[in-house]
């Protein structure tokens, strides 16, 4: 009772991010200091190539011209050397700015409130950038085309690839690609076309637009005209929109790469001939179809082989990671080698890996796996915003008022009149119909990013003398969606009262359930004599237990059924939920090594950590404890299975039974007191009171039972692919937790009959009751008696 | 399937246009599967259903075929079950899984919501008591995994229990202690499927049948 006492209820961590306590001061200051330190190093760091002097660099002349002249000098015991380690350190510096930018927005909770990251991030770019400038140096060329796609924009498409939604993927797959290909073209012809129009009627004076043939605007309007998948991850996350609209959106930006790649290709080729002909056009489709799904090809192999590889992996588990994230870059990058579409290829790549990796790998692996991504793909779209503002201080700038406005007019009409048009055609088809709201966000929350900056980037300059003024209305167009339209999506969706997202606790009724709907509609789909959707899913889902998974998943789990398989899942977070909150700790005499409970008690600190080191042979008994916990409720349930019981529901007598059944609780209930205070073991299953009453909760009653073999074998490893995918690890555990300990209170009350103690005080499923839980163990391994010892301090009572 | 039977009776055609809300189209399309399952008998038999080749491979065939002849989705109110169907009869269980129309209002969302979920309840509850108990719902569990080669039914049942804890915890909340869990009622039910979308997900498309590229 006193332990209880002094067991502090677990809350979560909170920074008081309000006041400005001394180390956050300290942090604001450490800031400053870097970005200064910043905008000074770098310029020191360019100026060291050979081809600027700088006063940094006379040292190195003075020593070199020193080493020539072969004097003896004296032995240099410290020596400066910047350019030994130049590249390298800038990047750090660069990631460490990028990464200390993002700590520091969270310590102004007000501002990030209101502005979203991306925002905050491009001012940063522009304050370095101007840092950089005033400090009269040149500014890097940071955002570099090669650096970009080869380095900053695969891990953002790795992460978003890997954790796709694929059941919501590939129910709207119709619309998505309908908004992606049909969508972009659209967008590209109506801007490029139009901008031209525009171009050619300016006012008669010797007008530099004029200049402008019809191909470079089309080329500039393919460019401008693709919806961004950073950005518009970097601002939906933040709005948590509902599934729907989200994979709408951020499904169209992924898809419309491959329409990009050609139309830009296209374009490019041919702007040098000045026309294109009825023949390119052809082949400009046939171009779109090859680079589309050899892009989704190439993903695929490379995935299957992932998936492969990782069947034999059970000896190194160390390594595990790696080639997940190796096989998805060789993907990506032999895409790129084709001119195939990189994007789709690591999107396909990744989705088609998951399920088979996931059931293969371990635990470990996985939870390193996903960290990994995310870390990466975060500290990639930091450095992404970052250098576009960068980027626009640097850029030799040409600014055409006209050319500019007209480009992001267009750009916002254009997408308007496209979304409202195709969702008209896609309603026909679509059995939940989009409304004016989701078209609204859908047209809104068309986001420009980086990739459209650098495709304007690799033009050429010979070829394209107005690249000048394409890239600075590109830039205008990016800053004016993501600060414009990125700052007010957030209160125009509460306006709107759009739906948001829920917060899905995957439960096992709901994953029954989904299985169920599945099956049941795929029935009355056959019933109807109508091959849609359910069907060719089923056939799939068919087609990949029988043949696929037996090739790529090792061992006993290619034959696991994905309920089972979630179920398991669903046990072990409860398990380790439970070791957290020290309720393993006293584990039955059985055990080896008991460790002392004030210990275990002290150490599992659960915000702290994420995941306990489990020895192989404690998950075993953590298995079994939870096992006999079920068991023990399994018993529990039988016992109230009316149909156990003396009557026929169906007799007439309906009110009696009732009656009856409550006697037949009250004389269990006395049964049980009896046995509980006679410290008596519980009388043998066959004995007449209990078969009558069939007492729960008695471990030696069922322990004959041949329940080992029946319980699988142990995985350290997860397995479904219906993982819920959010990074806050913590919080799904203690979610379940929760769940676990709100479950076996109402286990204890609900369902269980037990002596009335009184003093059931309202359960609050925060508190950590580690005591109890601890007891509550005990009590399923060794006790014979139900839940009374617990509340030793309660008088008896009948 | 003779000329004289192509040509379908309008008048009764809307009158179960009006009554199930399908489309004329769509009724006749329906009409024509009808004809086909029941070799142009007037009434449906199980064993019509059950001879259905695609059908075999579904685990839970025989509920579904169940609900079919189940009376409490007649829309009558009444209880029990028939062994042969009409065509009109088959046109309410099917209208089950019309979608809803675009403009509705939300009662009327409300409803349609609440009359899918009453379908999937009665076919979860199999001897139509109005609860489902815990029986009821391993059955559920087993027959969702019977196709499944290792079938344990230890851990079906632990999963059927661990779900019957779960929906006990959602809809009761804190309950007394001598308080026995009878079962799932419907609002139980209801209240367990809140976050499923039940309205938009429990549909098919019925116009593009292709009768020709049927079984037999």
């Amino acid at each position: 009772f006193l332990a209880r006492l002094h067991q502090r209820p677990r809350c979560p961590h909170s920074p008081a991010g309000v006041g400005k306590s001394l180390p956050e001061r300290g942090l604001l200051l450490l800031l400053m200091v870097f970005v200064f330190l910043e905008g000074s190093v770098l310029p020191l760091g360019a100026a060291s190539s050979p081809d600027v002097s700088h006063k940094g660099n006379v040292d190195n002349h003075q020593v070199s011209d020193v080493v020539h002249n072969h004097t003896k000098k004296a032995f240099p015991v410290l020596d400066l050397d910047y350019q030994h380690i130049q590249t390298p350190f800038e990047i750090s510096l660069w990631v460490l700015l990028a990464s200390l930018m993002k700590l520091g927005f969270h310590l102004i909770p007000r501002l990030s409130g209101i502005v979203p990251e991306s925002c905050l991030l491009i001012t940063v770019g522009l304050l370095v950038g101007g840092l950089i400038k005033l400090a009269g140096e040149e500014v890097p060329p940071v955002l570099d085309s090669r650096l970009f796609f080869l380095c900053l924009l695969p891990p953002i498409i790795l992460d978003a690839g890997y954790f796709l939604p694929i059941r919501a993927f590939m129910d709207n797959l119709g619309t998505i690609l309908m908004f992606a290909v049909v969508g972009t073209l659209w967008n590209a012809f109506f801007i490029g076309g139009l901008l031209y129009a525009v171009c050619q009627i300016q006012p008669a004076n010797p007008n530099p637009l004029h200049t402008l043939e019809l191909l470079p605007c089309l080329l500039f309007g393919s460019i401008v005209s693709a919806v961004d998948p950073v950005a518009v991850l970097a601002v939906f996350e933040e709005i948590h929109i509902n599934e729907l609209l989200h994979i709408l959106v951020f499904g169209e930006s992924l898809l419309n790469d491959a329409v990009t790649v050609v139309l830009y290709h296209l374009f490019e080729e041919y702007s040098g001939q000045g026309s294109v002909t009825v023949m390119d056009c052809f082949l400009g489709v046939l171009s779109f179809l090859v680079v589309s799904l050899g892009g989704v090809l190439v993903g695929a192999i490379y995935g299957i082989v992932a998936a492969f590889t990782s069947r034999f992996a059970s000896h190194t588990r160390v390594i595990e990671p790696l080639f997940v994230f190796v096989y998805s870059y060789m993907a990506y990058l032999s895409a790129e080698m084709f001119h195939l579409s990189g994007i789709m290829a690591l999107i396909a790549c990744g989705a088609v890996m998951r399920p088979y990796v996931e059931a293969n790998i371990s635990h470990k692996s996985h939870t390193t796996i996903k960290y990994f991504l995310k870390m990466w793909s975060s500290v990639s779209e930091t450095l992404i915003f970052i250098f576009l503002g960068v980027a626009t201080v640097d850029g030799p700038h040409a600014w055409n008022w006209t050319f500019v406005t007209v480009t992001v007019i267009l750009c916002l009409v254009a997408r308007v009149i496209g979304v409202i048009g195709l969702t008209y055609v896609i309603n026909q088809f679509r059995i939940v119909k989009l409304t004016t709201k989701d078209q609204f966000i859908i047209a809104y929350g068309g986001l420009r990013g980086a990739i459209a900056f650098s495709l304007g980037f690799l033009l050429d300059k010979d070829l394209f003398p107005m690249r000048e003024m394409f890239l600075t209305a590109i830039i205008t167009v990016i800053f004016f969606t993501v600060f414009v339209q990125g700052m007010t999506i957030k209160p125009l969706v509460e306006l709107l009262a759009v739906k948001k997202k829920q917060e899905a606790k995957r439960s096992i009724n709901e994953e029954i359930h989904t299985q169920f709907l599945d099956h049941l509609l795929t029935g009355i789909e056959d019933i109807c004599g109508h091959y849609g959707h359910h069907h060719w899913k089923d056939k799939l889902n068919r087609f990949n237990k029988k043949y696929v998974k037996k090739c790529l998943i090792a061992g006993e789990r290619s034959r696991e059924p994905q309920l089972i398989a979630f179920y398991h899942k669903m046990e072990m977070k409860q398990a380790i939920e439970l070791v957290e909150s020290g309720g393993g700790v006293n584990l039955p005499t059985a055990v080896p090594s008991t460790e002392h409970p004030a210990q275990e008690a002290s150490s599992a600190k659960p915000a702290e950590r994420a995941l306990p080191q489990l020895p192989k042979g404690r998950e075993e008994e953590i298995r079994n404890i939870l096992r006999s916990n079920l068991q023990r409720t399994r018993q529990r349930l039988r016992s109230y299975n009316r149909h156990t019981l003396v009557a026929d529901p169906y007799e007439d007598g309906f009110g009696d039974f009732l009656l009856k059944k409550q006697k037949m609780i009250e004389l269990e209930k006395k049964i049980k007191n009896m046995n509980n205070y006679l410290t008596v073991p519980a009388a043998p299953p066959d004995s007449p009171t209990m078969c009558r009453a069939r007492l729960a909760s008695d471990p030696q009653a069922y322990r004959g039972k041949p329940d080992s073999d029946n319980v699988p074998t142990i995985h350290v490893d997860l397995a479904s692919p219906q993982s819920p995918d959010s990074v806050n690890m913590m919080d799904e555990f203690r979610q379940a937790g929760q769940q676990q300990k709100h479950q076996q209170q109402e286990e204890d009350q609900g369902l269980m009959m037990k002596p009335p103690s009184g003093q059931r005080g309202p359960k609050k499923p925060g508190e950590a009751d580690s005591d109890r839980d601890q007891q509550k163990l005990t009590r399923c391994l060794s006790d014979p008696g139900p839940s009374a010892d617990e509340d030793e301090d309660e008088p008896f009572l009948p | 399937m003779g000329a004289l039977q192509s040509i379908p009776g309008q008048p009764e055609y809307a009158d179960l246009a009006e009554r199930t809300g399908f489309s004329l189209e769509q009724i006749g399309v329906l009409h024509k599967r009808f004809k086909q399952l029941s070799h142009n008998e007037e009434t449906l038999r199980r064993d019509h259903l059950n001879g259905i080749p695609d059908l075999a491979c579904n685990p839970i065939r025989s509920q579904i075929i169940e609900a079919f002849f189940d009376r409490r989705n007649f829309r009558q109110n009444i209880e029990g079950t028939v062994d042969e169907i009409n065509f009109e009869q088959f046109l309410v269980v099917m209208s089950h899984f019309k979608p809803p129309r675009l403009h509705i209002t939300e009662e009327q969302r409300e409803s349609i919501r609440r009359e899918k979920l009453r379908f999937l309840f009665n076919m979860h509850d199999t001897d139509n008591d109005g609860t489902i108990t815990l029986e009821e719902y391993r059955h559920v569990v087993e027959e969702l995994l019977s196709l499944s080669e290792t079938l344990e039914k230890d851990t079906a049942q632990s999963i059927a229990d661990a779900a019957m804890l779960e929906v006990a915890s959602i809809s009761m909340g804190h309950m007394e202690p001598d308080e026995f869990y009878e079962g799932i009622t419907f609002e139980h039910f209801s209240k367990l499927l809140n976050g499923f979308e039940i309205e938009s997900n429990m549909n098919i498309r019925f116009l593009y049948t292709d009768t020709m590229n049927l079984c037999k």
